[in-house]
């Protein structure tokens, strides 16, 4: 139920500071889907349209290689997949594939954006999020460098 | 067509013209009795001339002629008569003569309104005839509504006319003349000055009247414009709103409004001008008598009694002359009218007659193969050539692809084929025959012709597909009883206003023309041309979703039935079982909305709809002993509230509204209102309205769309509790308002699938409609149901030009009405550009095979919207800027390279 969707919703980083009622809007303006288990979410390459979050059930990320597709990853309960998607109109980097089966929210791109348009105070939460983790990119980029340059190799 | 009306009417009804004017003479007789007839009442038996003694007698009805030789010979020796006898029989023959009087002129009015209707039917005919012979360039510039404007409104005044063409002018010509005899007899010198008058009156007015004859055109003209303009409306309108221009038009159509209102004006004011002329110059004549003939009289040179004789006469003159004037105004008006109009009938040059003669014959062996251009040349309107010097054949059986880009030309000399063009050099011929002058009877069954904006007509897809055959009455229908004597109406009415007698309700399909031995034969042609056409699923999705009346199609309904449990092991034999939620009597069904759950059935009658149900004493009843009247009052009360928290501040237009079809956001401050009003009372003490509202609210519910968490088991069951008591108690009035869900049941009001399915499609896989429809289609044949369904998509109505379907499908439909004929030749121009390229890939194959598999193999050529299907023909002719650039096999081509090389590769 949208109560239940909405605790679910709290749990995902991207969306962890919103406020109960926008959290229970923003399940109301997903749809709630289920996949059986070998049914995909969606394929690589795909335009990205939407944004899964896992309610139940596993998932396997999988990369096209020369030799087929290989798993890189595999999300389970509350996990966020193909978010960066429903923020700017990247294409799928890889297929998702049900591996149980799976309930999911799918949080449509469009329906996404007009929410942050009308609600500045969930683009300010959404944006801090993306910032903290710009920030931890950003300061493991720098150490890394570091310790690249203690190795003496010119960056 | 004759350019004068009257000489066209008379052509047309001289017999009939001649027949009426005796009758209008005859009738005259009586007319003229009943004239004398009220004297002889008030001289004889009123004022007593004749019966001056009591008992004196008069002799009634004393009929004798003179005659020469013989003397008088008595034909009634009549009967005496007191004098109150006398009123009453000369009052009876007074009512006599008018009854003949009304009867004679009942029938002249209705001879002459089924002359003029007669007439008028033959010119709309004529003209409706001349349009289907018209050249094709004419097409270009014509407007469909000023076209039908004309045929339909500017010759409907020629067929009240036509009644009184001739008659009205000799009968008040008659007695003008008469009239004016009178006042000679009298008084020669007043006799001419009469006659200068009425000379001046006859010559003056109609001059006047020619200023009123241009308006009257311009008037024509601007109104037929008018009904142009606004079909452009109707047509341009998604234009005109999507580029801002409606206040344009606007401001169009009100300047020409002010035109037509200022020609109208101007009308006016000159027809009552002219009017006024004309009564003062019958006005001038009395005073002319009164002052030259009192002149006369006083200088001895007309004594006093002829001037009072010829006053007396003159009274007669004015009122024909005047009838007269106007009669020849209505002419002159019709006149103008019927030039007008044929003039835009006379289209140059029109096709021969001779050539859509009807042809009930095989007309194939008419035609000599091979169908060839000879220097072949077509300039556009714009005088530029698009096709120049082609010269090609194409042999029987031979596949022939045209490539080439825009404007290539290629398009063109499919159309010239066709005769959809017509060349402005060389000629397309057949053998050795000029196809301009075969028959469509030979052309038109010979070579089927398909373009990307073929037409189809209003009716069902059948109707269109079957649109290619109807060349001929084949079979008449059969009547029986009244409908023998109406058919041998419609055929005799038919031939005299000259149209044609066939019968359109008769069977038109020419089945040896399709390949089939006759009707039976039909269903399988249809059904393989939708296949190749790639129709096919589309027309099981229209059949699906169709709702269908079970009357109309025999045993379908308890079959439907039957394959509702096939479909579902099918669907658990596919693990697909999960998709649909059934409908079971003893369960609440969480896909379907509450008043569903509640009603198990669909509401077919006003009384249950879901805004009046609330206000149903048998269902408020139940409700209340269900114990469900506060339960739903709460349901709504919490869609209400979680409505408010969710979207409260969010703006009006915002999408989410459109997920929940009961509450709009103008409806949120009054449901907040109500919510505020409930809290503090309970929902106990809820007024009647609020409670209402709430209840409605509840109806559209379904859980697993919202996702409220508002329905509980507790609640379900109830409602499943409800279904029965409401069933079992239902009073008879309310028995036609509701269809129930019974899973042996067809049920009318739902739509097909729905009837399969006899449940739900469950919102929580996203494919989940999809996949049903592909099981549905594999399951069909296999229960021997596919083709009586399909048949039910074929049904659908297209709409106008076919607009209730996507251009993609009207492509296929117009293909497939190709594909169903049994032609040697196929022309298709880009038949398919709306289809994407896999699609043109897949039909064009699919054509292409099946019209090889005949026997004998008809020739196609094909002008290929994408040239990478050049391969599958056996030659391809490569053209660029209207000339034949390369011509050869696949392979020839291939290693020349050039402009075909180019196309394909690009």
């Amino acid at each position: 139920m949208l109560n239940d969707e909405a605790k679910m919703l709290k749990r995902v980083p991207l969306f962890a500071g919103l406020s109960p009622a926008k959290l229970k809007l923003l399940a109301f303006t997903s749809e709630r889907v289920m996949y059986r288990a070998g049914e995909v979410l969606f394929h690589q390459g795909d335009p990205g349209d939407a944004a899964y979050v896992i309610l139940s059930g596993r998932a396997a990320i999988l990369a096209d290689t020369e030799k087929g597709p290989i798993q890189v990853a595999e999300v389970d309960d509350n996990a966020i997949v193909g978010e960066i998607a429903i923020l700017c109109g990247a294409t799928r980097s890889a297929s998702v594939q049900a591996t149980t089966a799976v309930e999911a929210l799918r949080i449509g791109k469009d329906e996404f954006l007009k929410l942050l348009t009308d609600f500045p105070e969930m683009t300010v939460e959404v944006v801090r999020v993306l910032a903290e983790r710009l920030t931890r990119t950003t300061a493991e980029l720098t150490e890394a460098r570091s310790r690249i340059r203690a190795a003496g190799v010119p960056v | 067509m004759e350019p004068n009306l009257s000489r066209y009417i008379w052509r047309y009804t001289s017999r009939q013209q001649i027949f009426i004017l005796i009758i209008v003479a005859l009738s005259m007789v009586p007319y003229f009795m009943s004239f004398n007839l009220p004297k002889q009442i008030v001289n004889g038996p009123i004022q007593g001339v004749g019966f001056e003694t009591a008992d004196a007698t008069q002799v009634f009805m004393r009929l004798s002629i003179d005659l020469p030789l013989l003397g008088q010979v008595l034909l009634f020796p009549g009967i005496p008569l007191e004098r109150l006898g006398m009123l009453f029989a000369l009052s009876g023959v007074f009512l006599a003569l008018v009854i003949v009087n009304g009867l004679f002129k009942f029938y002249i009015n209705t001879y002459k309104g089924r002359l003029g209707e007669r007439l008028l039917r033959r010119i709309r005919f004529e003209l409706i005839d001349r349009i289907l012979r018209f050249p094709p360039a004419a097409f270009k510039r014509m407007k469909g509504a000023e076209v039908a404007s004309m045929v339909k409104d500017e010759v409907e005044p020629m067929g009240g006319f036509a009644g009184d063409a001739f008659v009205t002018p000799a009968l008040l010509g008659g007695q003008a003349a008469t009239a004016l005899a009178f006042i000679f007899v009298q008084s020669v010198p007043l006799g001419f000055l009469t006659a200068i008058i009425v000379a001046v009156q006859a010559l003056l007015i109609p001059r006047l009247r020619r200023r009123l004859l241009i308006l009257g055109r311009e008037r024509q003209l601007t109104a037929r414009q008018l009904a142009g303009r606004v079909s452009e409306i109707v047509d341009g309108i998604h234009t005109i709103r999507a580029y801002d221009t409606s206040n344009y038009e606007r401001a169009e159509i009100a300047s020409r409004l002010g035109r037509i209102f200022k020609i109208r004006y101007d009308i006016y004011q000159w027809k009552f001008m002219v009017k006024f002329i004309n009564n003062f110059l019958a006005s001038v004549t009395p005073f002319l008598f009164y002052s030259v003939g009192g002149w006369l009289a006083l200088n001895g040179k007309l004594d006093v009694g002829q001037l009072v004789a010829v006053i007396a006469a003159y009274k007669d003159l004015p009122g024909p002359l005047k009838e007269l004037i106007d009669w020849d105004q209505a002419r002159q008006d019709v006149q103008v009218k019927y030039a007008t109009v044929v003039g835009q009938f006379a289209v140059e040059p029109m096709i021969d007659p001779a050539v859509q003669v009807l042809s009930t014959d095989d007309t194939g062996a008419q035609f000599t193969p091979p169908l060839a251009t000879q220097s072949l040349g077509v300039t556009d309107d714009g005088g530029a050539a698009v096709l120049e010097r082609v010269s090609l054949s194409f042999a029987p059986g031979e596949t022939v692809a045209l490539v080439g880009n825009g404007a290539s030309g290629a398009d063109v000399l499919a159309e010239a084929l066709a005769r959809v063009t017509w060349p402005t050099q060389g000629r397309v011929v057949a053998g050795e025959v000029d196809v301009a002058t075969l028959p469509d009877a030979v052309l038109g069954r010979t070579l089927t012709y398909v373009a990307a904006d073929s037409y189809l007509l209003p009716g069902t897809i059948l109707d269109n597909l079957l649109y290619g055959l109807k060349h001929a009455p084949l079979r008449p229908p059969e009547y029986e009883g009244a409908g023998i004597e109406q058919r041998q109406w419609e055929i005799s009415e038919a031939r005299r206003a000259g149209n044609p007698d066939h019968d359109p309700t008769g069977d038109w399909i020419d089945y040896a023309a399709a390949g089939v031995p006759g009707p039976e034969g039909m269903h399988r042609a249809v059904m393989d041309a939708l296949e190749i056409a790639g129709l096919t699923k589309d027309a099981l999705d229209l059949a699906l979703r169709s709702v269908v009346d079970p009357a109309l199609y025999g045993d379908l309904a308890p079959r439907i039935v039957d394959l509702r449990q096939a479909l579902r092991e099918t669907l658990i034999e596919r693990d697909l079982d999960g998709l649909v939620v059934p409908f079971e009597p003893l369960a609440y069904n969480p896909e379907a909305t509450v008043l569903e759950n509640l009603l198990f059935g669909t509401a077919t009658g006003p009384a249950l709809q879901p805004d009046a149900i609330g206000q149903n004493p048998w269902f408020r009843q139940v409700l209340a002993e269900q114990g469900l009247t506060d339960a739903l009052t709460t349901l709504g009360q919490g869609i209400a509230t979680t409505a408010i928290e969710l979207f409260g501040d969010l703006p009006p237009d915002h999408p989410v509204f459109q997920q929940l079809t009961a509450i709009t956001s103008a409806d949120l401050p009054a449901f907040q209102a109500l919510l505020t009003r409930l809290e503090s009372a309970g929902v106990a003490a809820a007024t009647e309205a609020d409670r209402q509202t709430l209840i409605r609210l509840s109806f559209d519910y379904i859980e697993p769309r919202l996702r409220f968490g508002l329905l509980d088991a507790g609640l379900t069951e109830r409602i499943v509790a409800f279904r029965r008591a409401f069933h079992e108690g239902l009073p008879p009035a309310l028995s036609d308002a509701i269809e129930l869900y019974q899973p042996d049941r067809f049920i009318a009001s739902a739509s097909l699938l729905d009837n399969m399915l006899f449940g739900r499609i469950t919102q929580k896989y996203r494919d989940g409609a999809e996949r049903i429809y592909q099981t549905v289609g594999a399951l069909l044949p296999s229960m021997g149901l596919l083709d009586r369904v399909l048949g039910i998509g074929l049904d659908f109505q297209v709409g106008t030009a076919g607009r209730r379907l996507s251009l993609v499908q009207r492509q296929r439909l117009t293909l497939a009405r190709a594909v169903l004929r049994r032609s040697a030749y196929f022309v298709f121009n880009r038949p398919l550009s709306a289809l994407d390229p896999r699609g043109q890939d897949l039909t064009t194959r699919a054509v292409l095979q099946h019209l090889a598999a005949r026997d004998p193999a008809p020739a196609v050529v094909w002008v290929l919207a994408n040239a990478a299907l050049a391969p599958l023909f056996d030659r391809i002719v490569v053209f660029d800027k209207g000339h034949v650039a390369q011509d050869g096999t696949h392979a020839t081509l291939l290693e020349k390279g050039g402009i075909f090389k180019e196309l394909t590769s690009a």
